[in-house]
């Protein structure tokens, strides 16, 4: 096996063949293709009716504009953005990331064909449900507000679909392990495979608190629901919910974007610490968004606000790893002096910008969820417009706009056509960016004031302190406009590029090569089966105890409520 | 199927390869990496050493009282009958308070400045939050539990409080008033 991997150089990049004409280099191409595109729609659909939000909590007359429907908009919003444009695009790059890595087909490509049509059932029955003004519980569905049950099948089949794709995952990861016994995994293999895992470990939350509670008391099987056990139920899932957005732009971090650069992998090493460390903690931290509920004692929250630091420790090294790695890539390029190699990277390259500006966005977020850990700060920005400034500097950048340039770099590599309205896909990431800076900061400003998230408009009657921050929200209303101009182009690069460009050959699918020489074998980072058993140990630690204890409390539940 | 199918190949012409050189940047990156990892590590233990420090030494927690309401007859339930707010014989005062669909029960509390005031509430429909703007006083109101915090309010003024929890369509009009009484000290 070592003899063809001479080259020191193992897992570090594999070259598909280029078939000239034939759209891509793997049978699954189609697979990855569908599931990319419905991440595409679902984020078409969720710009559009956010910029309608934006403008609305400025206070801005619109057509249509009422309660009933920016309530509806933002539940559509969250779920198709959050959940549905994220997961299927998680999907999607899962299979590329791993066929192409491990240089060979997927196994029971069928079994991800079943999933993808599961998990688009699910996604049209919950539209289908939110659309119809019967669900406006958005994408958090806190009971006691009770959402139609399509709503809650429908969540629950995307979830179940999702579980089918973890199995193809596995099983084709476990087949080239068979092949391959004792070899290293390819780095962004292993990124991936942490993806699965702790997906698998979040879902078992929310498929608890949606099967055992949610389905049936929605389709007045049973009374009441008690909602601080939901919500315990959700967050469990909620919070390592983040690191599955997270991991795999992670991955393109790591493994795309020195390559893109022209650099290599600064320490691999170092990056697979930091998905061993994602698996082991990303779950026992759920409380620290529950830490002003009643109802939970408070030694657990402050438990799980240690994990939640704990976290923070393999996105350090991430954010080390991946400037370093781009470093390299500059000076490969010939730059002298401290920050000369800044200007030597490709930034007019689409995913380069894409990723580069996701980076950034993330320091500024990365920052902000610091203090939103701080057990004692959190009250001052718990539930205010901080909030939703910082996950859209978060999951709405660091995650979007890496897979936004991940979709330029991807869509010609899968079917051959070169990209449509290059100037469009250049700017984009710049436009995303600035209307990011608008928003985000003014989120964080007016929720440092006080300002709720979650509003129709934020006048309150004309009482004094709503007229501080409605001085600013005009500004996050630019923001808005600015936000889904950028978004309106990608899918024009998109559609555009998918309908009108022609086939040719597909350039290869390749990834960053490691900087230092790295070992050939199995090293302990790769024992994955040995960190999910650790990972469930310390989620049974976090969780068995406070749930443990609510069962035991004398509790009453709650019967729905519909109040839209 | 087996590795040699996917054809792995040195970097083209990119400069830095293995051998000699690569075996001079291994040593550095390692050098390098230890220090990050230390430092990085250090900043993380600091951090929890912060805020365990401060909910050790200066009993800092947020609103985790333990206590079940029946959420269908709050309403009449002894503990809720009457919202208000009461000054206790030991000189603190305590603010009785529910959250429903879309007002604060009472909608105005006056409370006096520089004393410890504790906050008991409930919902008895839908969870809602309690959210004193300018102050720290800030909480989640769930049916079936009572909150319970308290707080010292230092300057006398009127603040605004509004529920930053999602309730239905009535959200964004959901709020309240805090006047603090007394002289600035
Ligand atoms: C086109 C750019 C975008 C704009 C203008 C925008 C704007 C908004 C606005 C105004 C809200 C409602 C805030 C409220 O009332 O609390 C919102 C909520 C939200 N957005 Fe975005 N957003 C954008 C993109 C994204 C992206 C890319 C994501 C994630 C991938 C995302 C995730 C969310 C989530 C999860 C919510 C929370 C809904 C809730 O509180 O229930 N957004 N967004
Ligand atoms: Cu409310
Ligand atoms: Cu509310």
């Amino acid at each position: 096996m070592s003899a063809d991997r001479s080259g020191a150089l193992p897992t570090a990049r594999t070259t598909l063949e280029p078939r000239v004409g034939a759209p891509a280099a793997s049978p699954s191409y189609r697979l990855e293709l569908a599931n990319l595109s419905v991440a595409v729609a679902a984020f078409g659909v969720g710009a559009a009716m956010a910029v309608m939000q934006a403008l609305s909590r400025a206070n801005l007359a619109l057509p249509l504009r009422s309660p009933g429907v920016y309530y509806l908009s933002v539940t559509a919003h969250g779920v198709l953005m959050a959940l549905v444009f994220t997961t299927f695009f998680i999907m999607g790059l899962g299979y590329v990331v791993l066929r192409a890595a491990l240089g060979r087909d997927l196994v029971s490509e069928r079994l991800g064909w079943i999933s993808f049509w599961v998990a688009l059932a699910g996604t049209a029955a919950a539209t289908a449900a939110i659309l119809s003004g019967t669900s406006s519980v958005l994408y958090t569905f806190y009971p006691p507000l009770q959402a139609h049950p399509a709503f809650y099948i429908g969540a629950a089949l995307l979830v179940v679909g999702s579980w089918g794709w973890c199995v193809v995952m596995v099983r084709t990861y476990r087949h080239w392990r068979r092949d391959n016994p004792g070899t290293a995994i390819p780095l962004p293999v292993h990124g991936m495979l942490a993806t699965v895992i702790i997906w698998l470990l979040a879902t078992v939350g929310v498929a608890a608190e949606v099967v055992l509670l949610l389905i049936p008391w929605s389709l007045g099987l049973r009374e009441t629901v008690d909602p601080v056990l939901a919500r315990t139920l959700f967050w469990w899932f909620g919070h390592p919910l983040v690191y599955f957005w997270l991991l795999p732009a992670y991955v393109v971090w790591y493994s795309v974007l020195p390559r893109v650069a022209g650099g290599r992998l600064f320490s691999d090493p170092l990056a697979r610490l930091a998905f061993v460390l994602f698996i082991l903690f990303s779950t026992p931290v759920g409380l620290h968004h529950q830490f002003l509920d009643p109802g939970i004692p408070a030694g657990w929250k402050l438990a799980h606000t240690v994990s939640t630091y704990v976290i923070l420790f393999p996105s350090f090294l991430t954010a080390f790893t991946v400037i370093a790695s781009l470093e390299v890539a500059g000076r490969l390029k010939g730059a002298a002096g401290w920050f000369d190699w800044i200007t030597k990277l490709p930034w007019s390259d689409p995913l380069y910008s894409s990723v580069a500006l996701a980076m950034l966005t993330f320091a500024v977020g990365g920052f902000g969820g610091a203090v939103n850990a701080a057990y004692a700060m959190n009250a001052m920005v718990h539930n205010t417009a901080w909030v939703q400034g910082h996950f859209h500097l978060t999951v709405g950048t660091a995650a979007a706009l890496t897979f936004m340039g991940t979709s330029y770099w991807l869509l010609p590599r899968l079917t051959g056509k070169e990209l449509r309205f290059k100037g469009a896909a250049q700017v984009q990431p710049y436009l995303w960016f600035a209307g990011m800076v608008m928003f985000g900061v003014v989120n964080h400003v007016t929720g440092i004031m006080g300002m709720p998230r979650r509003l129709y408009e934020a006048s309150y009657v004309g009482a004094e302190a709503a007229a501080r921050w409605s001085e600013w929200t005009a500004i996050s209303a630019v923001g808005g406009v600015v936000l889904f101009v950028s978004a309106m182009l990608y899918i024009a690069v998109m559609v555009g590029t998918w309908l009108w460009s022609k086939p040719g050959a597909a350039p290869a699918i390749e990834f960053a090569e490691p900087l230092s020489p790295l070992r050939e074998d199995r090293g302990v980072w790769d024992r994955l089966g040995l960190w999910t058993i650790l990972a469930i140990a310390l989620v049974a630690i976090a969780y068995f105890y406070p749930i443990g204890q609510l069962l035991r409390t004398e509790r009453f539940g709650s019967p729905g409520f519909r109040p839209f | 199927m087996n590795r040699s199918e996917a054809k792995v190949s040195e970097g083209e012409g990119r400069g830095v390869g293995g051998g000699e050189e690569g075996r001079g940047v291994g040593a550095r990156v390692e050098l390098y990496e230890k220090i990050w990892m230390w430092g990085a590590a250090g900043l993380v233990v600091v951090f929890i050493g912060a805020v365990v420090y401060t909910a050790a030494a200066g009993a800092v927690h947020p609103p985790s009282h333990v206590e079940t309401i029946d959420p269908q007859t709050a309403r009449t339930d002894p503990r809720f009958a009457s919202p208000g707010v009461t000054e206790r014989p030991d000189g603190t005062v305590e603010v009785v308070l529910l959250a429903q669909m879309y007002a604060f029960l009472p909608t105005e509390i006056r409370v006096p400045a520089g004393r410890p005031v504790t906050f008991r509430m409930t919902s008895p429909d839908v969870i809602h939050g309690f959210q004193v703007v300018g102050t720290n006083a800030n909480a989640m109101v769930m049916p079936g539990y009572v909150t319970e915090f308290t707080v010292t309010f230092p300057q006398p003024g009127e603040h605004l409080i509004v529920c930053n929890e999602y309730c239905g369509l009535g959200h964004h009009v959901m709020h309240g008033k805090l006047v603090v009484e007394g002289e600035a000290p």
